[in-house]
């Protein structure tokens, strides 16, 4: 791999692994069976490098910042290289997002330029606060040839002859804009710099190496922390391959295991638990006698493995198994959210390694993983080399909320210099999440101080985002929360929001109030709904501005109400 | 070609025999995660069903934010 030590940005790096590797493949995308696009890293900077100079012609200079809003596939790639060529600030933002949520994001990160698939375009087109787009140059992917696309540029016509002039950036220059969420009321673009994110590569391949034949299937969005890091800039600095996949459904994933014989994959834990259910019915199928021999193979591999993986062998005793994964995984890594220790033992089990890892956008991508030596389940594992952690005061338990310092944590939130500070305080970052050390050095994690839940699929949800979707509710007045924030328990999983309701005097909740809230949780994504309502029979505490005392009304909520006084929904 | 409303009735048919559910328990404008029971992963898995059923392909992103049936049966309408 190169040695990133002496790159100054992402953008050098990258432009010497596309010439360092020029012969390897860099990038194949695969539309259920169908392969679409492989190319070599050569071919990737062929590709590239048009679309940097048409950018460099239309004035997109150092420091200009392009949007992404794009699934996983190639020309995600391919725009963010050229972004990172001319010296750009890269935007990736969530695709899964509304429209009106990419409008607020990319006025707020003031992109010159976005870079969109069609169909998210179409949506974008379509809202009603459309006419207020800012941004200058929009270019569109896999746009229908004719279609109307409001002014935009196809992706694909968007290129210019001639060499474009390389921009370098400096380290402590900013590389990209990364929104942890917070669309609603106060969005948080964390902005990370070409040093973040090239110590946290330096970090997470000193435990993890890539090397020319590895295949990382990208399945994470890559606008997500995870997959930007292990499904770009890492295999590309070591000259790996990325398999993209144009659909996530359950049978086309399992068959690009065994089709492009994956080396790696990033899984949210619902994924992963998807995958441990497939197997365990697949396993309960199993006549009696196979089952009990496949038993004796699991107690036998468990034995063997017990200090370290030992995959080689795991591949022998459980040939079936690994075979189904392609039989070159070496394991699956897992983060963005809580993972039940028994599914991941489940697959240790079985010789598939799960490295479980704790990060937050605001500290690049990883703060701790697993090391494998031996293999927790129990914990997030050991901080990376160069993070710092310290656990700030702890209780008897040693439980406190966890701070960490690193080279990797963001210079701070975009135009917001009062959160800023309030989360980085003396260079340390505070991460809203409580935690302790056991006696191995590894991080056990036991909730969160933040009035937010992150979901088994990796999304970070901020109540105050979603509560203007019950505005207008025929009640007196409602907040959101999460159900942990108002009861904290020592303990991650099961988090869901609750909508806290204050009615009208002499109001009684009845079945259409139930219909319209219902109604309008079904508004939101799945991954977004209350799970709960709750009737609050007191004001709610205000400031002088009238906005809710979040914090005061979660504790006067906490100590007279019980958890089970939500009601489902 | 089929109709829009048989088009909707057998997707009812078939999730609910897919999931192991009523089909009398269904209607169209149900929450299908509710009423199915089911995460935004096995609703991958429906897709799949409907897509082999009535011989049309659809791309993930067209069930982004499609929760009930309803519009689900309007969107593959639109490709058959």
């Amino acid at each position: 791999m190169l040695d990133l030590r002496s790159y100054a940005c992402l953008g050098a790096a990258l432009r010497d692994a596309l010439d360092r590797f020029s012969s390897e493949v860099c990038l194949i995308e695969a539309d259920r069976d169908r392969e679409k696009v492989r190319l070599t890293y050569s071919d990737f900077k062929e590709i590239a490098l048009p679309l940097a100079r048409a950018l460099e012609d239309a004035d997109f200079d150092a420091g200009d910042r392009a949007a992404i809003i794009m699934t996983n596939q190639s020309k995600w790639l391919i725009s963010a290289y050229a972004i990172f060529y001319c010296g750009g600030v890269l935007v990736p933002l969530d695709y899964k997002l509304s429209a009106i949520e990419h409008l607020q994001l990319l006025a707020h990160s003031k992109a010159k330029i976005l870079i969109v698939e069609y169909h998210l375009w179409r949506a974008i087109m379509q809202s009603p606060d459309f006419q207020k787009i800012g941004t200058r140059i929009v270019l569109v992917t896999e746009a229908p040839l004719g279609a109307d696309l409001a002014g935009a540029f196809r992706w694909e016509d968007f290129r210019r002859k001639g060499a474009p002039d390389f921009v370098l950036r400096q380290r402590e220059d900013t590389a990209c804009i990364v929104y942890s969420s917070g669309t609603g009321g106060r969005p948080k673009g964390c902005v990370l710099t070409h040093e973040n994110y090239l110590e946290q590569c330096r970090a997470l391949t000193a435990w993890y190496p890539f090397w020319p034949g590895v295949r990382y299937l990208s399945i994470l969005p890559t606008n997500h922390a995870i997959d930007f890091m292990v499904g770009f800039i890492g295999p590309f600095v070591c000259g790996a391959c990325v398999v993209h996949l144009r659909t996530l459904r359950p049978e086309f994933v399992r068959d690009a295991f065994v089709r492009y014989r994956i080396t790696y994959v990033s899984l949210v834990p619902m994924i992963v638990k998807n995958l441990e259910r497939g197997l365990r019915v697949k396993f309960d199928e199993l006549p009696s006698w196979k089952r009990a021999f496949l038993n004796t193979m699991i107690a036998t591999n468990k034995l063997l493995t017990r200090r370290r993986p030992k995959v080689k062998l795991s591949r022998m005793l459980l040939g079936s198994v690994h075979r189904a994964f392609g039989g070159e995984l070496l394991a699956l890594i897992t983060g963005g959210a809580f993972m039940e220790p028994s599914t991941m033992q489940f697959f240790y089990d079985l010789g598939i390694p799960v490295v479980n890892g704790y990060g937050l956008t605001e500290a690049g991508t990883a703060l701790t993983l697993n090391d494998l030596k031996p293999f927790r389940a129990d914990t997030v594992g050991k901080p990376l080399p160069g993070v710092e952690l310290r656990i700030l005061n702890p209780d008897a338990d040693g439980i406190g909320e966890v701070a960490a310092r690193s080279a990797t944590v963001m210079s701070h939130y975009l135009d917001d210099p009062e959160l800023t500070l309030e989360t980085i305080v003396d260079g340390w970052l505070l991460t809203g999440d409580l935690g302790r050390f056991d006696g191995n050095g590894h991080l056990q994690l036991f909730g969160r101080k933040k009035n937010m839940v992150v979901t088994e699929g990796g999304k970070n949800i901020y109540p105050e985002d979603i509560e203007n979707v019950f505005d207008g509710l025929p009640v007196k007045e409602h907040c959101v929360f999460a159900a942990n924030y108002i009861w904290p328990r020592k303990e991650l999983g099961g988090e869901i929001l609750v909508l806290v309701l204050r009615l009208e005097q002499n109001q009684h909740f009845d079945a259409t109030l139930l219909e319209e809230i219902s109604a309008r949780n079904r508004r939101l994504p799945d991954f977004k709904r209350v799970g709960g309502y709750l009737i609050w029979d007191r004001d709610f505490p205000r400031t002088a501005s009238m906005k809710v005392k979040r914090q005061v009304l979660g504790e006067e909520i906490g100590k007279s109400a019980e958890r089970g006084a939500i009601v489902g929904l | 070609m089929e109709t829009a409303e048989k088009t909707l009735d057998e997707i009812l048919t078939l999730a609910a025999s897919h999931f192991k559910v009523p089909r009398e328990r269904l209607s169209p404008d149900d929450d299908f995660f509710k009423a199915l029971g089911i995460d935004s992963l096995q609703t991958l898995d429906l897709l799949t069903k409907l897509e082999n059923h009535f011989q049309v392909e659809l791309p993930d992103y067209e069930l982004q934010g499609v929760s009930d049936f309803r519009t689900l049966a309007g969107k593959i309408q639109a490709r058959l």
